[in-house]
């Protein structure tokens, strides 16, 4: 049996890094994702686990890395203005190939934005806001449920893959209080890192060779007994740093390959009422539930639409809309920004679809009546009417 | 028929606008085994700023969570009104402060309008200008007659404060008779409340009167 909860996106974050067997938080408050440690300074002692707060983002988010070194599996969150600050941070988990759950709520930007409202304007900030080659897998939760799902799987895949995960989470869906049936924790799979099997004196953290691409790294408590080096330099098997051509070059790659050489793993996408479909809406978080309406609504006046929703938004699924282009003579992509996304579709699409999109940075979501009307557009079956027939402002 | 009904809460931050949109919605997902969902959204002032929490009560699982076609709309704070009365459906119920909101005449035409004095009740009659929200529920709850009555007052005795149970109770019955009232004398109501009170209280007064220890603390984002 389901348990059924009343929660808000926010507070199912929280509860779901916790059945994942997070027991480290680290974090500095900011609106709108207040509420994952509001939650979590209350639950993690209770669970035997430490939540601290630290004077500013840098320093948690390095807290959380030193702990995941230490064994634990930590998580940090954050949004807009606090995620740029952690950026250093999480370059080093990539570097350090740690594990490690970073949410960001996004939040109106640049700068402080609009603090309490809504958008989707970090997509390519997660891909790509630290510098330097690296690729940090980045999960998009759309409802109640996927806040928690999504969070266990974003666990998973960080133990998995030795990696920093993004969970990008908006503002809408965090504040969203709504009915929930949570899956029965012996239903999901929790995993966890891989145990070194060596000695301790034989152990290396970055020994590829005797591993494979994807060496084991203590948990907590093996990690008293296993000595390590760990350093944001290139680094060699050992853990210190090199500069040897050779070394680099392949320590690069591999740091993208573990995690593209395994995309089926990774990779998650809804198809929804895509069979016959004239028009695909492309949309990913709070944004993909507006979408799925206005498809509703568009199917029921007679227009083949369908929608296409990442749920691992990074690495892009570019096959999955390849295949797409070649089948749906439209695209229509919609985000909260001024268009990010739209960049992968089309690089993806390879020309062979018409992309259009419905864009909007206001602070507020996108109404299903705006993606209807594009849809009608798209579809050459335009009103002039408003849609909102019932409606009278 | 399907069932599907919209409520949007609106105030000033601090009215606890919020709070009253979260016990409908819970009063209906916990005792009445329907789904609904609470959005709130606020500025970035703590208090102060207009705030709005839409609710939607569905026997399905709802897909796209803000308010479109909205049933009824309770509205405690002018700012928060004008910003936020879109989306109304022709006829709406709307409930409003009677001190601290105005409606024009073409909306009085194209709604259902009713007026009470919520927040001065709340003041000095019950006492304790927090029970607002409360009497409020109890105004919404026998307007709109979407939820039973006693599996509200259940999520209210969940959601408040225990030292505050009977304070709220008491709010809430009398928020519930109040709008039988209104609803049998809803025009002669509103006449006579205009010509007792003739002069609107200015909201930065009530919302100082609403939160006197936080005043001058510095605003959070």
């Amino acid at each position: 049996m389901p348990e059924v909860r009343i929660a808000s996106g926010n507070e199912l974050v929280a509860e779901a890094a916790l059945a994942a067997g997070c027991r480290f938080y680290a974090g500095y408050p900011i609106t709108p994702s207040s509420e994952i440690p509001e939650r979590l300074s209350k639950r993690l002692p209770e669970l035997g686990g430490v939540f601290m707060q630290f004077e500013d983002e840098i320093a948690s988010v390095i807290a959380a890395i030193g702990a995941s070194y230490a064994g634990y599996k930590a998580m940090t969150a954050s949004s807009g203005p606090g995620i740029s600050l952690k950026q250093e941070g999480i370059g080093l988990a990539c570097m350090m190939e740690l594990p490690l759950v970073i949410v960001n709520v996004m939040r109106g930007g640049p700068s402080t934005g609009l603090p309490t409202r809504v958008s989707q304007a970090d997509y390519m900030q997660a891909r790509w806001g630290t510098h330097g080659d690296h690729l940090i897998i980045t999960v998009a939760p759309a409802t109640l449920l996927e806040c928690y799902t999504e969070t266990v799987r974003a666990f998973n895949l960080a133990e998995k893959y030795r990696a920093p995960v993004f969970i990008l989470s908006d503002a809408t869906l965090s504040h969203l209080h709504g009915r929930v049936e949570l899956p029965a924790a012996a239903s999901f799979e929790i995993i966890e890192r891989r145990q070194p099997s060596v000695a301790p004196e034989d152990y290396y953290p970055y020994d590829v060779d005797r591993f494979g691409p994807i060496p084991p790294l203590p948990n907590r408590d093996n990690f008293p007994r296993y000595r390590f080096h760990m350093t944001g330099l290139n680094k060699d098997k050992g853990g210190f740093p090199t500069e040897n051509p050779t070394v680099v070059n392949a320590d690069e790659r591999r740091m993208v390959a573990k995690i593209m050489d395994d995309r089926k793993a990774i990779d998650s996408c809804e198809y929804y009422r895509l069979d016959d479909a004239q028009v695909a809406v492309v949309a990913y978080g709070s944004n993909a539930t507006a979408a799925r309406v206005a498809v509703n609504d568009a199917r029921q006046r007679g227009i083949k639409a369908g929608l296409f929703r990442p749920i691992t938004v990074w690495p892009f699924p570019e096959a999955q809309v390849r295949e797409l282009a070649g089948r749906v003579p439209k695209i229509l992509v919609t985000e909260m920004n001024l268009g990010q996304m739209v960049y992968e579709v089309e690089r993806a699409a390879r020309g062979q679809a018409e992309i259009i999109t419905v864009l909007q940075a206001a602070g507020t979501p996108i109404r299903p009546a705006q993606i209807l009307q594009q849809i009608q557009v798209a579809a050459g079956k335009v009103v002039g009417d408003s849609i909102r027939r019932e409606v009278l402002v | 028929m399907p069932f599907h009904y919209e409520l949007r809460f609106v105030g000033a931050g601090g009215q606890g606008n919020m709070l009253a949109g979260t016990i409908i919605a819970e009063a209906a997902i916990f005792y009445e085994n329907k789904y609904a969902t609470q959005v709130p959204t606020y500025t970035s002032q703590v208090r102060g700023g207009p705030t709005k929490a839409d609710v939607i009560i569905d026997d399905q699982p709802i897909e796209f969570a803000e308010s479109t076609h909205i049933d009824f709309l309770l509205a405690l704070d002018q700012r928060a009104f004008e910003l936020y009365k879109g989306d109304l459906k022709v006829n709406a119920l709307v409930l409003i402060d009677s001190h601290l909101v105005q409606v024009s005449p073409e909306d009085q035409q194209r709604r259902d309008v009713y007026a009470y004095p919520i927040v001065r009740t709340a003041k000095y009659e019950i006492g304790k200008l927090v029970t607002a929200n409360i009497l409020a529920v109890g105004l919404t709850v026998e307007l709109t007659a979407v939820l039973d009555k006693e599996n509200v007052r259940k999520a209210i005795r969940a959601c408040v404060p225990a030292a505050f149970l009977d304070l709220n109770m008491r709010a809430y019955d009398l928020g519930l008779q109040a709008a039988r009232e209104l609803r049998s004398r809803k025009r002669q109501l509103m006449a006579a409340d205009r010509l007792a009170c003739p002069s609107m209280v200015p909201p930065s007064d009530v919302l100082t009167a609403l939160a006197p220890s936080t005043c001058g603390q510095p605003l959070t984002a």
